[in-house]
């Protein structure tokens, strides 16, 4: 009898498994079939990524393709017409957009700038953050604080975050980094341990244990993002082609993105949606 | 060769097949690192060029103009393992003394357990602890601005690398003919003397063994490394943050891209063949100590 219930049970919990499958497939109706493809900025893997997903799990015969190969090259593939939709972490200039492409605004990257709640220092200008990261100042009391070394903290060569924050205050190649880690969550912690570290990370994943400071007196906050005021932020545009029109599968991914249901799912992804 | 085992039964000549087969698994993999590692690894060095990689003081891989200059992170690596060394040993090897020779039964069985648990902590909690307690009890103790350095990472392998240090020297002061110690106290030799003068020599290629063990965990370490150097590829330094071999290769591949990604494949293949130098030490040193 042991032995039948030992064959049997692994055979039921297989079988629960596939009834599980098959009562979450969603059998939606959408009827939308065929492809989308993106293109284009490594910093918005993230939110595209998860866009992506959750729109191919309401639509499963969708396939949703994205291929990280920066703005730039983004821009120029939906151009040439390689992809549906190209990704790009700045606005357009003025040549691309009279080359017949047209941006969209899909959310902001929010990038805080982070020290710890110890630290008396409440506000920078984006000035002294670019001297500070540079290595012109090195002492919090250079900018009203303690008399104590400044910390850098930094995210690893490559990371979407130090891209944004780098180019943002022009620090590109030239920040003196003392601590350079792979995740936003090792930035936030070792801030938080150090009373003279300061670090940037995405809004969104800023916590309690570390303060954000102000940049030219504005705090960063959803609003102050969204409406423009803070100042370390980039948008995350979608580049479409303005007289050509999108397929009807790529259009049902723009709409789904581009509505306030999908603020959610980038807020999760670290990003402030736009919608 | 095989050796052909005369047998009735063709069940015994499958079995043997099949383990046969198992054995070619780990072969395989062995191989097929070490190809897939000279491939990818090989195209970044033909392009940077030998001695600019290898001999280069600055890393910077997203740079404009980019830079792939390696010989800090080696430096780091060989500093590193070798502090490590220098503070790993001598605990772990006259901890092995201890319990081989000295220590009763009950002692010895909790500490050589306790060793054991050691070994198996997983590297990314020693890595926490680091970070939470190592790392800003050195900002406070030093008083330096950053805590995150080479001596942190010194530390923290010194203690990773100490249960294989232990292991393998107890396994080897063990194996000492009991003979030798008898003939040697016998002739007025004090207990100590006698250790370390009749038992240690005796014993000496497993010890010799026991830290290219060492030195071959602390090279190859880098979760716990990564999360206390600090990861910047500077010059090494005791209060300095550093990059080793192995936190280079693993904090920057996610997002790479083209040569830098390239180049990182050209350090793990540095890493590598650093790894095969000490695995040969350590087999000739194990082969020398068998032959005696």
């Amino acid at each position: 009898m042991k032995k039948f219930i030992a064959a049997v049970l692994p055979a039921i919990l297989a079988l629960s498994l596939l009834a599980g499958c098959v009562s979450t497939t969603n059998p939606s109706g959408s009827g939308l079939a065929g492809s989308v493809s993106t293109d284009g900025s490594t910093s918005m893997e993230k939110v595209i990524g998860a866009l992506g997903e959750a729109f191919t799990i309401e639509n499963p015969d969708v396939k949703f393709t994205y291929n990280p190969t920066g703005s730039g090259s983004g821009i120029t593939a939906v151009s040439e017409g390689r992809c549906d939709i190209g990704l790009s972490s700045r606005a357009l200039k003025d040549d691309e957009k009279a080359q017949g492409l047209t941006e969209t605004v899909l959310a902001y990257d929010g990038i805080a700038v982070i020290v710890n709640p110890e630290n008396p220092v409440t506000g920078l200008t984006l000035e002294q953050i670019t001297k500070i990261y540079t290595g012109e100042i090195t002492n919090w009391s250079e900018v009203g604080g303690n008399d104590a070394e400044i910390v850098l903290i930094g995210r690893e060569a490559g990371s979407g975050t130090r891209d944004g924050f780098e180019s943002i205050t022009g620090t590109a190649d030239l920040c003196q980094y003392r601590q350079e880690l792979t995740s936003t969550g090792d930035v936030i912690t070792t801030v938080s341990q150090n009373p003279d570290a300061i670090g940037y990370a995405s809004l969104a994943s800023v916590k309690e244990s570390v303060k954000a400071l102000a940049v030219d007196d504005v705090l960063p906050t959803e609003e102050t993002v969204k409406d423009g005021s803070y100042k370390i932020q980039r948008p995350f545009m979608l580049v479409t082609k303005t007289d050509t029109a999108l397929s009807e599968t790529a259009q049902a991914f723009f709409d789904y993105i581009t509505t306030a249901d999908a603020a959610e799912i980038i807020a999760n992804a670290g990003a402030v949606s736009a919608n | 060769m095989m050796k052909k085992v005369k047998t009735d039964k063709p069940a015994e000549t499958v079995i043997h097949g099949i383990f046969f087969l198992l054995g070619l698994v780990a072969v395989g993999c062995v191989l097929l690192i070490t190809v897939y590692l000279v491939i990818a690894g090989i195209p970044a060095i033909r392009e940077i060029g030998l001695i600019p990689f290898l001999f280069g003081t600055r890393w910077a891989s997203t740079a404009a103009e980019p830079s792939f200059g390696i010989l800090p992170i080696i430096l780091t690596s060989v500093y590193g393992t070798a502090g490590a060394i220098v503070l790993g040993v001598p605990v772990g090897f006259l901890t092995a003394v201890y319990l081989s020779k000295v220590a009763p039964p009950r002692v010895r069985s909790v500490m050589e357990s306790a060793a054991g648990l050691l070994a198996g902590i997983p590297s990314v909690v020693y890595g926490l602890v680091g970070m939470l307690v190592l790392v800003p009890a050195i900002r406070n103790l030093f008083h330096v601005p950053d805590g995150a350095s080479l001596l942190a990472a010194i530390l923290v392998l010194a203690v990773m690398i100490l249960p294989s240090i232990i292991k393998v020297s107890i396994t080897a002061l063990d194996a000492v003919p009991k003979e030798y110690e008898d003939a040697s106290l016998a002739l007025g030799a004090t207990p100590i003397e006698t250790y370390f003068r009749v038992s240690v020599p005796a014993a000496k290629s497993g010890i010799a063994a026991a830290v290219v063990l060492g030195v071959g965990r602390a090279m190859g370490e880098a979760m716990a490394v990564m999360m206390v150097a600090g990861n910047v590829a500077n010059m090494p330094s005791l209060f300095q943050s550093v990059r080793f071999l192995t936190t280079a290769v693993a904090s920057e591949m996610s997002y790479s891209s083209g040569l830098q990604r390239e180049a990182l494949f050209s350090i793990a293949l540095v890493l590598f063949l650093f790894i095969m130098l000490i695995n040969a030490a350590l087999n000739f040193l194990l082969k020398r100590g068998a032959g005696k």
